[in-house]
């Protein structure tokens, strides 16, 4: 090849690739929000060992964006969801979160169920500076500016619970959890507790995550009479312990097990008969009486069929897209940006179906702590209903530390 | 001392549920060398079956369980006609295919039926407890005992005593030579793999009261009967019973020893001990091949 052709090819290339690929030359500088849609990103597993609870979190979370746009969107915009299915694995979260964010450029995502899954995008999120909405309960001792916390934190779940028992069924406690984070964490915050009224955990104990024979731990519960069981166990091995449990024989009046991650879930297919007399604590239950809870409960089941439950993290999940729409309202349609949307969500409030919602300056939310009884049906009834909303304290058990709206102050 | 007792029952307990898996695998792995990953499944299967015959037709688990034992047993025979006999010749490549075929089934069971767990009711006549002295023992368990002692003798007797038995034996000593005499072995294969999915069908549903039901319920069973397999000596009944009877019993002790994650792990180990002197396992077979 000739060279004065050879420089023909090049310029003549280069001058096909400015004209055919344009975007490879300008830097995206436009609106987060355009052509009347405002794309977000929809991040629950349908597939995979956590798509049984993570894909009513999807239900929950598509259910308010289609009720967001039958009624109008937001400023006139829908709400376009980008859903994407990473598949219950934390590697496939921290893919799909940057498709999300960087491909599809949504203002915020929601997502998450398992604390694995939310630390694994949380370098997606806090590097693009984006928004990662997460609805689950968690262990807390995280400060991130770019998550906004629907779930409770341990002091919303136990600072009302733990007393309580104590005072009703004494202060001696048997702890068992899976073996991970989230229930050592509770539990660090549960025997601070203890501590302080005068109780005591007579055993801790943690078996492995999908352990399913309850047998050794049942005798050593019969040896060490316990007055309560204080258990952090997750999905399958609850349900497992909890059958094993009321099969051995035990009367709930006497040795109630209390649950934090219980919910309508796992008394599904624990039983309404095996879990009948425990206890749960959480801010939400599908019992629970309001009228904002009675239109979520009626909505869902009419949309996903009537065996469906609603659940304290699908209530997150649920009204988390509209403390964002709330967010967004506030701003001006030209000014949205993930930045913009969180600084807009501190201090807003809005009536979820648990009753009314605040978000903290620390972007966790101030919750109804309620302890409810599961009764035969399958349902909870609520027996103790706390007073006035608690504020989430992520840092509770960590003396000198806690987390504001400047993010994680120690001292 | 009733701690002890307690603990030893547990340890039966843990035995005997063992023990239905691991039949269903040691006969399957025994007669074709096939590593069946998709047994775990076939639990799963079972599970299934006993949910769906309780909320549509009402039958109670024990009711259920010659229908659950056809049901799996048909789907055991499907999986061996369609996939695994066209790789008897090929033994690693079946540990791909079953392996496939689980995930599949797994699969298909989440779409079909949903992935979230499911409630199977518990046997009423078998509520309650029986105390003896401090030692208490729920009735489910004891019938569980029991049951997997029965299912092991029927399966001795199936093997030794009757004609099929014979055919197996004859199959799995000289696959050729059996041929020779006029032994259909493609349909004695059939009929062994169809008897173990049956089988671990069985231990599915009878399981359901005591755990959660999943389309991912089978992997954690499965584990720990291939353990008793490999400890039992594979191909040997006598063995998968003294295996599984040794592994439960050793779950509980270290267990109650220590806890249940360090108990698993001190199973664990000396279960790669035990491989490491004798690789064949506790009663290693005998039949030349």
């Amino acid at each position: 090849m000739k060279r004065r052709d050879f420089l023909k090819g090049v310029t003549a290339t280069g001058a096909v690739g400015v004209a055919g690929f344009p975007g490879i030359w300008i830097k995206r500088q436009g609106a987060w929000a355009a052509n009347g849609e405002i794309p977000v990103g929809v991040l629950f597993s349908l597939t995979g060992a956590v798509a049984v609870v993570e894909s009513t979190l999807h239900d929950a979370c598509m259910m308010a964006i289609e009720e967001i746009n039958d009624n109008g969107g937001i400023h006139g915009m829908r709400l376009k969801p980008h859903v994407e299915d990473p598949a219950s694995d934390p590697a496939t979260f921290a893919d799909r979160a940057r498709r999300l964010v960087i491909r599809d450029r949504c203002v915020s995502v929601f997502g998450s169920y398992t604390s694995a899954s939310r630390q694994a995008v949380l370098p997606v999120v806090e590097g693009r500076n984006n928004l990662y909405w997460y609805p689950t309960l968690y262990e807390g001792r995280e400060c991130s500016r770019n998550v906004m916390y629907g779930g409770a934190v341990p002091n919303q779940q136990q600072q009302e619970f733990v007393p309580w028992l104590a005072e009703n069924f004494g202060g001696r406690f048997y702890l068992i959890g899976n073996n991970y984070v989230y229930p050592r964490e509770e539990n660090n915050v549960c025997k601070i507790i203890l501590d302080r009224i005068g109780g005591e955990p007579v055993h801790e104990e943690y078996v492995p995550m999908g352990h399913s024979d309850f047998s050794s731990v049942i005798n050593r519960i019969r040896r060490e009479q316990p007055d309560v069981i204080f258990c952090t166990l997750v999905g399958d091995s609850d349900v497992a312990f909890q059958r094993q449990f009321h099969a051995a024989g035990f009367d709930p009046d006497q040795l109630p097990v209390a649950s934090l991650t219980r919910s309508e879930v796992e008394v599904k297919a624990i039983g309404g008969e095996a879990a009948a007399g425990h206890f749960s604590s959480a801010p939400y239950f599908m019992g629970h009486q309001s009228g904002e809870n009675e239109r979520f409960v009626e909505a869902y089941l009419r949309k996903y069929g009537q065996d469906q439950v609603t659940h304290f993290v699908s209530e997150a999940a649920y009204f988390q897209v509209y403390q964002f729409k709330a967010a967004l309202e506030k701003l001006d349609p030209a000014d949205i940006t993930p930045e913009a949307i969180r600084d807009a969500s501190v201090g807003l409030s809005i009536t979820a179906p648990q009753g009314e919602v605040l978000i903290d300056e620390n972007l966790h939310t101030h919750l109804w702590p309620k302890v409810a009884q599961w009764q035969s049906n399958g349902q909870a009834e609520v027996v103790l209903q706390s007073e006035e909303r608690m504020a989430p304290e992520p840092y509770w058990a960590y003396e000198g530390q806690s987390c504001t709206g400047e993010g994680l102050v120690r001292g | 001392m009733d701690v002890f007792f307690n603990q030893a029952f547990a340890g039966l307990s843990m035995a005997s549920i063992l023990l239905m898996v691991a039949l269903g695998l040691a006969i399957i792995y025994g007669a074709m060398g096939v590593i069946n990953l998709a047994h775990g499944e076939f639990v799963m299967l079972g599970a299934y079956s006993a949910w769906l015959l309780q909320s549509y037709l009402g039958l109670g688990i024990l009711a259920s369980l010659p229908l659950i034992f056809l049901m799996v047993g048909l789907i055991g025979l499907a999986v061996e006609r369609g996939v695994v006999r066209w790789l008897y010749h090929r033994p690693l490549d079946t540990i791909l295919a079953t392996w496939g075929i689980g995930i599949v089934l797994q699969q298909l069971v989440r779409m079909g039926v949903g992935s979230d767990s499911r409630y199977v009711a518990r046997p009423t006549i078998l509520d309650g407890n029986v105390a003896i002295g401090g030692v208490v023992m729920s009735n489910y368990r004891i019938f569980l005992v029991f049951f997997s002692l029965s299912v092991l003798a029927a399966t001795w007797y199936l093997l030794t005593r009757t004609e099929f038995g014979t055919k197996l034996r004859a199959v799995i000593q000289n696959k050729e030579i059996s041929e020779c005499y006029g032994i259909r072995t493609d349909r004695i294969y059939a009929l062994a793999f169809a008897y173990g999915a049956g089988l671990a069908g069985i231990a599915g549903a009878l399981v359901t009261p005591l755990v959660s039901v999943t389309p991912g319920m089978g992997t954690y069973l499965v584990v720990d009967a291939f353990l008793v397999v490999i400890v039992g000596g594979v191909g040997s009944l006598l063995g998968t019973a003294v295996a599984s009877g040794l592994v439960g019993e050793a779950t509980a002790l270290f267990s109650f020893l220590m806890n249940d994650t360090l108990g698993r792990v001190a199973v664990l180990l000396a279960i790669i001990m035990l491989i490491r002197f004798k690789p064949q396992g506790l009663f290693p077979d005998k039949v030349r091949r």
